[in-house]
């Protein structure tokens, strides 16, 4: 397209005529890509997400618009345009392959995908053969980009409420971006597969980049900003909600990334293999049950809730020392068998202790319904309520006293991990012979860690079983398609990022929303699941959000720590490989 | 060091035996450490220093004897030994890679410092002042073995010369009346190895008696009050520098050579022969008889 600003940019810079063309030809491909989204790409409103209108784009259409729209501003940044060069500190050529990439498959994927579904290419109108040629374009310039070589740049200081304005804003693009994936159409599912495939690359372009380096140096100036800004947004999730189910979602989500971040003081802190953890969270919701008073509950009490989310977490506290006890003495992998082993001896005994094979405690397999609403002090979490306007369902309820649960973890987990013995868990992780040699009894420490995750299980737990109404003993198994389940928690720790706080969160939060969106998989879930790990510990074994600790740990190359001004003058490329 | 004798000793090993299945790695040894002292361990290559070490921290639970500090006897749980206050190095590195050097340290002070999961939770006025203590006292130590700078990196990006010493900084933050250094210059050059040498007498300054391992014979015989040799799991001599040097049987044992009433003597004769014929006087072993070139040469670089 317009040649002068070639030129002008090859002088400025001096880059090579060729770099900066296909820079530009990068640029005019995006510029296309999003042009194309405000055409037809279907005659018929049959393919989901109205994709027929002339003159503003819809459905699957919006994600190739951002996309699209993002690699023409970072092509634009990587000319040096005024005013745009802050979007790629860490270089620009990773991230433009990356944007290029998922406009191109965001984009062929829904071209396909209206062939196939509506049976055959003559469905598409010419829109979309336009937006699948002008997508493909900047892939190929994107990828006969050279390297970068450019040094990352040094941020530019900026007031700090201009600081605090860009926190606030990451926030509200997460709250929105979750909330777009979780209101996607259950019942079809191209629009999910199609966000699932964007967000992907969009997280992909933006670490590449360097803003998420950026940004995340940024929450840790404003800390406190930061904490407000996450709160914020998690307790504004459920007003955003305009079906039941997707607070639904919330409230499941919650639950478990709360019982993943328990795990994760368990597995990622004090490095004990838990296989049976499920099992602390069946505690809790047994008790729960079992003082609600419930008809069907075997013993007539009813506790207030907050004695119930105490005794729910004394009696896991009680069976995690029990089942740790005996193990914890031992080093190695005793310990895995042996809660793999508790986990279904928890079942079984649950199973049994009907009244006929053993005493009559659980109702064995029917298990115990008609847990009725959690009420505390006069407030009914059945009925919807009224705040200042905005009413708050049933669903609403518990995701708000869920957040509550999640902060109190959250509070333990970061307390405990940053003291006196949070630094001895992490040693007997790291080397449990120099951490008894300096001092540290080994056993004591790990039945702390043992008995706590337990403990904050079962407490999760208690909420648990009011929000479901019922326990039944085939919720708590090793593996399953549905969570909760051992398997699904441990992969929720390893996939987020073992050791840190947002690692379990995000692991849980993806690992339960994406098999809800997917349910047109069936049995293959499992499979995709399987896939899915072995790729991400393929490419990014220390987890999405890794701890520092463990990203130093598999990419020997990144010299993360090393003083400034040696290793972070290098290439840029260098750096942004140790954080991909 | 007439004077030390007198005292009371820190360390006492009686009759430590050591045995695994059918090898005795450490036979029947007693040694005293009394404060103020700086004690060396040498001996061959397997001759059982490191398991010796391991029998007095507990790691090991020796087989016969026992090993008191301070009088009291001391239970075999590492633990225990190191709130008693005996602390320890490792020959093969093992400091807590993926912690920084600041956290290794308040590793080390976890001993002296009492602070619970409940405190930890609450965050009290009183947590946050023995954090801030433990902090402090760890930087202290940071600074005095030249690693204060370096506080926030790391360990596994440390030099190797530096490991060693953030296992002595380490070590040290149990506040020890005893420390037991496992060969703490192996692979440091010349210049390294001196600071070390300095660092060990600043140890000793403040109070810590020392026991150490060490095949850089100039190190051992510039640094220690006294010497043992360990053979074969038997303390062999035990003396001042000069005693030790010259004893010959030392000679002999570190170069392979039968000598009239070596322990063990039958069955090792043949072994040494054998390893001597293939090539077996490594470096370490010619370290005594090579001592008296390798210290001119040394004292050449320097200047
Ligand atoms: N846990 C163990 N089980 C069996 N044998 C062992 C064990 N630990 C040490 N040994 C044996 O005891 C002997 C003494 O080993 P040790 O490591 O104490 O020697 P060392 O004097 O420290 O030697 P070096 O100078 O090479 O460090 C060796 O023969 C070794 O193989
Ligand atoms: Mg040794």
């Amino acid at each position: 397209m317009s040649t002068d600003t070639t030129k002008n940019t090859a002088r400025n810079t001096g880059a090579a005529p060729r770099t900066t063309l296909l820079r530009a030809l990068t640029a005019a491909g995006g510029l296309a890509g999003v042009l194309s989204t405000f055409l037809a790409w279907t005659w018929t409103d049959e393919f989901p997400g109205d994709l027929t209108v002339y003159g503003y784009p819809g459905g699957l259409q919006l994600l190739t618009l951002v996309l699209a729209l993002a690699t023409t501003l970072f092509a634009l940044s990587a000319l040096e345009i005024r005013g745009l060069r802050w979007l790629t500190p860490a270089g620009s050529t990773a991230a433009l392959r990356a944007a290029a990439l998922g406009t191109f498959a965001v984009t062929w994927f829904t071209v396909i995908a209206i062939a196939v579904d509506l049976d055959g290419l003559v469905n598409l109108e010419p829109g979309g053969y336009v937006a699948a040629l002008a997508t493909a374009a900047p892939v190929a310039t994107a990828f006969l980009l050279p390297d970068d070589t450019r040094p990352i740049c040094r941020p530019k200081e900026l007031p700090s409420w201009a600081e605090i304005l860009i926190i606030a804003g990451a926030f509200a693009v997460g709250l929105y971006v979750l909330n777009y994936g979780i209101q996607t159409d259950a019942e079809h599912p191209e629009p999910f597969l199609g966000y699932l495939i964007a967000v992907i690359f969009g997280a992909i372009t933006l670490t590449k980049s360097g803003l998420i380096t950026r940004i995340s140096a940024l929450t840790t100036t404003h800390r406190s900003t930061t904490l407000i800004a996450a709160l914020v947004t998690a307790v504004a999730f459920p007003f955003f909600q305009d079906k039941a189910s997707f607070t639904e979602l919330g409230v499941n989500i919650a639950i478990f990334a709360t019982v993943a971040l328990g795990l994760n003081i368990v597995v990622g802190l004090s490095g004990l293999l838990d296989l049976g953890y499920v099992a602390f969270l069946g505690v809790g919701a047994y008790t729960a049950a079992l003082v609600s008073g419930a008809t069907a509950s075997t013993i007539d009490v009813h506790l207030p809730f907050w004695a119930a989310m105490i005794t729910g977490a004394a009696v896991s506290l009680i069976f995690g020392v029990v089942i740790g006890a005996p193990t914890l003495r031992l080093r190695g992998d005793y310990l895995a068998i042996v809660t793999l082993g508790f986990g279904e001896i928890f079942r079984l005994a649950v199973l049994n202790l009907d009244g006929t094979s053993g005493p009559s405690v659980t109702n064995g397999p029917n298990g115990i319904p008609n847990i009725p609403p959690l009420e505390i002090f006069g407030f009914n979490f059945a009925d919807d309520h009224t705040f200042a306007g905005l009413t708050l369902d049933s669903n609403g309820n518990y995701y708000l006293l869920m957040l509550l649960v999640t902060i109190i973890v959250v509070l333990v987990f970061s307390r405990a991990g940053n003291s006196r013995i949070g630094r001895a868990w992490v040693a007997i992780r790291e080397d449990e012979t120099a951490a008894t040699a300096m001092g540290i009894n080994g056993f004591r420490v790990k039945l702390i860690a043992f008995a706590l995750g337990a403990t904050l299980a079962g407490f999760a737990g208690t909420v648990w079983a009011h929000f479901q109404t019922t326990v039944v003993p085939e919720q708590y198994v090793f593996t399953n398609t549905v969570p909760p389940n051992s398997t699904f928690l441990l992969a929720a720790v390893i996939l987020g990022g073992m050791g840190t706080i947002g690692g379990p969160l995000l692991g849980a939060t993806l690992l339960f929303l994406i098999p809800k969106k997917l349910e047109f998989l069936q049995d293959y879930q499992l499979l995709a699941f399987g896939i899915a790990l072995i790729l991400l510990m393929r490419f990014r074994p220390e987890g999405i959000i890794p701890n520092r600790r463990q990203q130093l740990e598999y990419h020997e190359t990144g010299q993360l720590d090393v003083p400034d001004g040696t290793g972070l003058q290098n290439s840029a490329v260098g750096v942004t490989k140790a954080e991909a | 060091m007439t004077t030390t004798t007198t005292t009371a000793p820190v360390l006492t090993a009686t009759g430590v035996t050591m045995r695994f299945g059918g090898l005795t790695a450490v036979r029947s040894v007693d040694l005293a450490v009394h404060p103020g002292e700086i004690v060396g361990l040498i001996g061959p290559n397997g001759a059982g220093k490191t398991t010796f070490f391991n029998c007095l921290t507990g790691l090991y639970v020796p087989t016969e004897g026992t090993v008191s500090y301070k009088g009291t006897v001391l239970p075999p749980k590492p633990h225990m030994v190191t709130q008693a206050g005996v602390a320890r190095t490792f020959q093969n590195i093992r400091l807590f890679a993926n912690m920084t050097v600041l956290e290794n340290v308040l590793v080390g002070r976890h001993t002296r410092t009492k602070e619970g999961l409940w405190s930890a939770l609450l965050r009290g006025p009183g947590f946050k002042r023995a954090e801030a203590a433990s902090r402090e006292r760890a930087m202290e130590l940071l600074e005095f073995t030249g690693l204060a700078d370096k506080a926030d990196h790391l360990s596994r990006n440390l030099p190797y010369g530096e490991q060693r010493k953030l296992e002595i900084a380490r070590a040290l933050a149990s506040d020890p009346g005893l420390l037991l250094l496992d060969e703490p210059t192996a692979g440091m050059n010349p210049q390294e190895t001196r600071v070390t040498e300095e660092l060990v007498f600043a140890i000793r300054d403040r109070g810590t008696a020392v026991l150490v391992i060490e095949h850089d014979m100039r190190f051992i015989f510039n640094l220690c009050d006294r010497v043992a040799v360990l053979v074969q799991g038997q303390k062999l001599v035990e003396g001042t520098s000069d005693v030790v040097q010259s004893d010959e049987r030392v000679v002999a044992a570190y170069l392979g050579t039968p000598f009239e009433g070596d322990p063990g003597e039958e069955e090792a004769a043949e072994v040494e022969a054998a390893e001597a014929g293939a090539g077996g006087a490594g470096p370490k072993k010619s370290a005594v008889t090579g001592d008296a070139e390798s210290t001119t040469a040394r004292t050449e670089d320097e200047q």
